[in-house]
Order: C-alpha cells, then structure tokens, then sequence
C-alpha cells in the first residue's frame, strides 16, 4: 500500500472515530429498544402537556398581529430569554448523549461539550446587539438590511429551511426513539405525538407560547440534572477525586472481567481521565470545533429568539443567561456521565447479560435517575426528556414558518406590502405544513442513519448563514452579490463536502471503507472559507449600480446597528 | 432613518469613540476566545499525556480542571463584554442618541 494511501485511510480512520463519538453524543439516539410502558412517566408528561396547554390558550389571547406570532410582541425579559435559549439550545440528544459520551469516553465527552458551548462568545462580542438594532422578525431582516431584498432573502430562507430541514430530521427520529424507549410507546405514535404538539403549541400560542414552553422546560432539565449531580457528589463527601478514583476502579475492573491482563487493565481505567480517541488527526478536529462554534452564531431559530427582548442590552443579558445556564447544564451532565459509570455500570438490574446498558448506550442519564431518586424520579426525567424535544421542535418550526411567511410571502411576493393579519395567516398555514412534512420525515428517516445531521445543521449555518450575517453587518464593501453567491456557495459545499465524507459516502450510503473523497469529520474549515472567500471575491469584483448603492447604505445601517436609534421596537404594531 | 439623523450622528465625535472602543474592545475578546478554545483543542490533539498527567498523585488529571476552565473562562469573558457594553457602552450610546435627536 503506498504511503499517501495509508493516509487517507488513517485520515478517514479518525475521522470515523470522531463520528461515532459525535453519534453517541449527537443527534442519533440509535435503534431503540421498546420498554414496557412506564405509566409513571406518561403520567408526568401528561401533566407537562396540560399545563403547557393551558399556557398556550394564555398565549392565545395575546397572539394577534404578526409581531406577536414571530416575537412575543418584544416583551420577553433578557433572563426569560436567556432560560428560552438554554431551552433552545439543550436538546435531550444533549442531555443522554452527552452524559453516555462521558460514561463511555470520561473526558472525550468533556471536550465535545465544550464545542457547542464556545460559540456564545462569538454571538455576543460580534451579533447580539447588532441582531436586536437591526432586525424584526428574521435573522434575515438583519442580512438584508441595505441589500436588494428579493435575492438576500431567498437566499437567508434557503439556508434558514435546509438548517432546520436537518435540525428537524434528528429531533423526530430522535424523539420516536427515545419515546419508545422511555415510554414504550411505538415510534410512529411517538412522532406523530410530537408533531401535533408542536403545531398546537406553534399555531395558537406563536413565540409567546413556544418561549414558555422552552423556559419551562429549561427550568425542569436543570433542576433535575441538578439533583442528580448533587446526589452523585453527595455520595463521594462532595470529593470530585473520590468520584474520579472510583471511576476509575469501576473501569479497570471491567476491563479486567473482559479479559484483559492486569497492566491493560489500569492502563484502559486510567484512560477515562484523559484525551483519548475523539481527537486524532487535527484538521478533523479544527474543522469540527469551527463547526460547533460558529454554526451557533448562523442558528435561524437561535438568532430569531433575539427578536423577542425589547433592546439589545436585554439581547446581551440573555445571551449572558444563556451561555451561564448551558455552561451549568455541559458541567452537570459531565457529572451525571460520570456518576453512570460508578452507580449504573456497577448496578445488575440496569445491565443485560452482556454487560451492555439495557435499552441502548444512551440510557446512561436515565438509569442513573432511577438509581438516585427510584421509579418516581425517573419518569419525571423521562418526562422532562419529552418536553426537551418538543420545545426545540417547536422553535425550529416556528423558525421555519417565519422564513418563509416573512422572508419570501411579505417581503419577496408581496414587496413589503403584506398586512399583519395575511402575513400571520400565511405563518399559520406554513406551520401545518411543516407539522405534517416534520412527521413524515421522520417516520421515514426511522431506520437511517441520521448520526450526521445535527453536526451537518451546524456546518451548514457556520458556512452560509454566519459568513453572511458577518460581513454584512461588519464589512462597508460587501455587496447584494457577493452575499448571495457567497452564501450559497457556502451551503452548497457544505452540505456536498458532507455528502462525500465518511459519515455520509461510508457509514449511511454503505460505500466501501476508505473511499470517502472528503476524508474529514465536517467541512466547516473548508465551506467556511469558501463562504468568506465568495462572499469578498464577487463583491470587489461587483461594479453594478446596485453595488454602489448597498455599499452607500452601510453608513446608515451602522449608525442604527451600534446606537440602536430607529431600531424597531418590536411590540410596535 | 432620515438621512439628516445619520449624519447628524456621523459628525458626533463620540458615535466614532463608541464604535471604535466596542468594536475593538469585541474583537479582542473574539481573539481570547478562539485563543483559548483552539489552544486546548490542539493539546488535545498533539499533547494528550500533558493532559493525562495526575496532580498531586490523585486519579485527577490536568486535564480536568483544564477542561471545566474553558467552560468556566467562556461564562466569565461573556460576562465581562455585557457588563461593559451594557454600562460604559450603552451610556455613550444613549449620549450619541440624545445628541442626534434634539
């Protein structure tokens, strides 16, 4: 075999290594077990639902123009909002897969935390109050603001729907399995629950209902994450060392039982404490940390919640809340893995004859509850993992209905002469829609490998939507065209450099090893800089006459950008 | 916004103070945190045993407190741009803003 083979081959090695880890922690939840029906946590849910309802009928009443369908009429505080992002943003494949991470890799799981935390910084220093000075609805409001807005906007609604498009795909399969597993519900039944939730909420309560949802849900995750972090620490004396070294023992010991010789033995438990094989080749790991973090700041259905505080020092606290409560949540969860391995891998009743977690690697967190706080307590995390799905869900749709109600009906078909009530009707209708095409994807995604999505979501938005949104908001001399092209140049190679590389060519489409053409993990490094690249080359080289007038625009847009003056006030009907 | 409000704006000494300091003051917390985040992925890329080393002959690794020191470092950073940008920032701002529309 001749060298630069060898390393293509270890080059995709690796990356496949970080895939996997990327699919025990990410979108896929894996073929699900069905588990008798837990009554206990139905119950629970049940209880969510109705109170969640009664909210919605609330909202109800206050949705009436369109400002209040996408943004809750701009009331939401900056500390409500910080809790609805954090809902946002902290998805059950989060919660279980982070925690399995960490109880199958100890630090490796750490270091994928850490990646989806370091891109709120970003958001803050370069969009927050930008965004909010800016922008109305969508983030598209804000991309296009001195451009044409017929091409900015069918370009900002593209990259909205195709995020949320492979955002929604992994929350509903990832829903119907984890439903199956926790409730022993069947999969299609499971979906078909989540999607008609989610419209009601959506459909009758708009943002105002869909923040509450996330606030609460939010406020439920933490507290019972909380209380079994606290109740491992509790049974160390609160000695994170204690923790570690029985963690450690607990590993050893079950390499020993796999057969392995005394030394190995050691040297496999001591490895939980440090990098392992998450990390091996470093352009994967640059491109895939690029990915995490600047595919935050390009997020449609984060971006649009910084429409819904009424001036950009409340859009700065709530990214602040945000990124302390999410930052809180990776440091429990981390915890929680680790609190699995001593309490959950040492427990016969959680474990099959094979030594295997029963139901499924990603039962680490929810065996653990039940170790720590008994039946009760684990329906009320199977409950609260439900409501998780169903408030990212339904953030997305609303998202996505808005990019196409606001972005291409109100602005592109109707050129800004849309009134509130046909606009919001349109939104409704879009809502359904998307309900509808939410539950058939997921159903027929049930047995695919999705384990590619959510990290392809991230991609995707760190190489069109945050390239876009940046320089146009940063850079005098970007221009309607260099935007357009730029972006979509982005998109499209993020989303083909995806489809080639071993996640996808190998692991889903069944090609043989090693024939991947892209041999990396994610293609932000590379989309990344095709974006930026596109978006500067065909703006130098635009001599148009619409050129010359988005570039006399930027005065202005910067002027209301960094003072805020003549910013909309959202709750303005 | 009607062309004299931004270029009553435009000719306010302080609106180009604001700009410069917020923007500057931005992207050097950008640069501190791509710093920070990339220093710690390439030691795990090419100097794993560095974070796998124990302190003070415990199972704890360097590793770990490394670790939750990004988490902790990204909350703080955050914190100390909004405290600013929503005090010394937002007063020069909401100057500027009086200024322009007298």
């Amino acid at each position: 075999m001749s060298r630069s083979l060898l390393r293509a081959v270890l080059a995709g090695a690796a990356a496949l290594a970080v895939v996997e880890l990327a699919r025990a922690a990410g979108a896929d939840l894996g073929q699900a077990e069905k588990q008798p029906t837990n009554w206990t946590a139905i119950g629970m849910f049940a209880a969510f639902v109705v109170g969640t309802l009664f909210i919605t009928k609330w909202a109800a009443r206050r949705t009436k123009s369109a400002a209040d369908f996408y943004t809750a009429g701009g009331g939401i505080t900056g500390f409500q909002n910080g809790l609805a992002i954090a809902g946002d943003y902290m998805s059950a494949a989060s919660f279980l897969g982070i925690s399995a991470a960490v109880m199958v890799g100890g630090f490796d799981g750490l270091i994928y935390s850490i990646g989806f935390l370091v891109g709120w910084p970003i958001v803050t220093f370069l969009l927050a109050e930008r965004l909010r000075n800016l922008g109305k609805f969508t983030f598209a409001d804000v991309a296009a603001f001195r451009f044409d807005q017929t091409p900015m906007r069918v370009f900002a609604a593209s990259g909205t729907l195709v995020v949320v498009a492979f955002y929604l795909i992994a929350q509903m399969v990832g829903a119907g399995q984890l439903i199956k597993l926790l409730f022993g519900l069947e999969y299609w039944i499971a979906v078909v629950i989540v999607g008609a939730l989610m419209m009601v909420y959506v459909l009758f309560g708009g943002m105002t209902a869909t923040t509450w949802v996330q606030i609460i849900k939010a406020g439920l995750l933490l507290a019972g994450a909380t209380f079994m972090a606290l109740m491992v620490l509790w049974n160390f004396g609160f000695s994170p060392e204690a923790m570690f070294a029985k963690a450690v023992e607990v590993k050893t010991g079950l390499a020993r039982a796999g057969g392995m010789t005394p030394e190995k033995a050691v040297q496999q438990g001591v490895s939980i404490m440090g990098p392992g094989g998450f990390i091996k080749d470093p352009i994967s790991a640059i491109s895939f940390g690029m990915a995490l973090m600047f595919g935050t700041a390009g997020l449609p259905h984060i971006l649009m919640r910084f429409f819904t505080v009424p001036n950009a020092k409340q859009a700065r606290k709530s990214v602040l809340w945000a990124t302390t409560w999410i930052g809180y949540f990776y440091v429990l969860t981390f915890i929680i893995g680790f609190g699995a391995i001593t309490f959950v891998l040492t427990d016969p009743q959680f474990l099959d004859v094979k030594g295997a977690l029963l139901g499924g690697g990603n039962m680490a967190a929810v065996h653990l509850a039940k170790a720590v706080g008994g039946n009760v307590f684990l329906g009320f995390i199977s409950a609260v993992a439900f409501a998780t799905i169903l408030a990212v869900v339904a953030g997305l749709t609303l998202s996505g209905a808005s990019a196409v109600s606001h972005d291409i009906y109100a602005t592109v078909l109707k050129k800004g002469r849309a009134d509130s009530a046909s606009e919001l009707k349109v939104s409704r209708v879009t809502t359904v829609v998307l309900g509808f095409i939410a539950v058939l994807l997921g159903i027929a995604f049930e047995k695919q490998n999705i384990a590619f999505m959510v990290s392809l979501a991230f991609a995707i938005a760190a190489s069109a939507n945050f390239p876009v949104l940046l320089m146009s908001v940063l850079w005098k001399d970007c221009t309607t065209k260099g935007a357009v092209i730029g972006g979509f140049l982005g998109l499209i190679s993020s989303v083909a450099l995806t489809i080639v590389s071993p996640a996808v060519w190998e692991a889903t489409l069944g090609n043989p090893k090693g024939s991947a053409l892209f041999p990396y993990a994610s293609p932000a490094l590379f989309s990344m800089a095709i974006g930026f690249i596109g978006i500067w080359l065909f703006s130098v080289l635009d001599r148009s006459r619409r050129a010359a007038e988005d570039r006399s625009g930027f005065a202005a847009q910067q002027v209301r950008s960094e003072t805020g003056i003549g910013a909309a006030t959202a709750a303005a009907h | 916004m009607q062309p004299d409000l931004t270029t009553r704006v435009l000719s306010d000494p302080k609106y180009h103070e604001l700009k410069q300091k917020r923007t500057r003051f931005g992207l050097w917390l950008t640069l501190a945190m791509l710093v920070v985040y990339y220093g710690f992925i390439l030691l795990v890329a090419f100097d794993k045993p560095f974070l796998a080393t124990p302190i003070a002959g415990g199972v704890t690794t360097i590793g770990m407190p490394l670790g939750l020191g990004v988490i902790v470092f990204t909350i703080v950073i955050t914190a100390i741009y909004v405290r600013r940008a929503n005090g010394e920032y937002d007063e020069l701002s909401e100057q500027i803003a009086q200024g322009a529309l007298k």
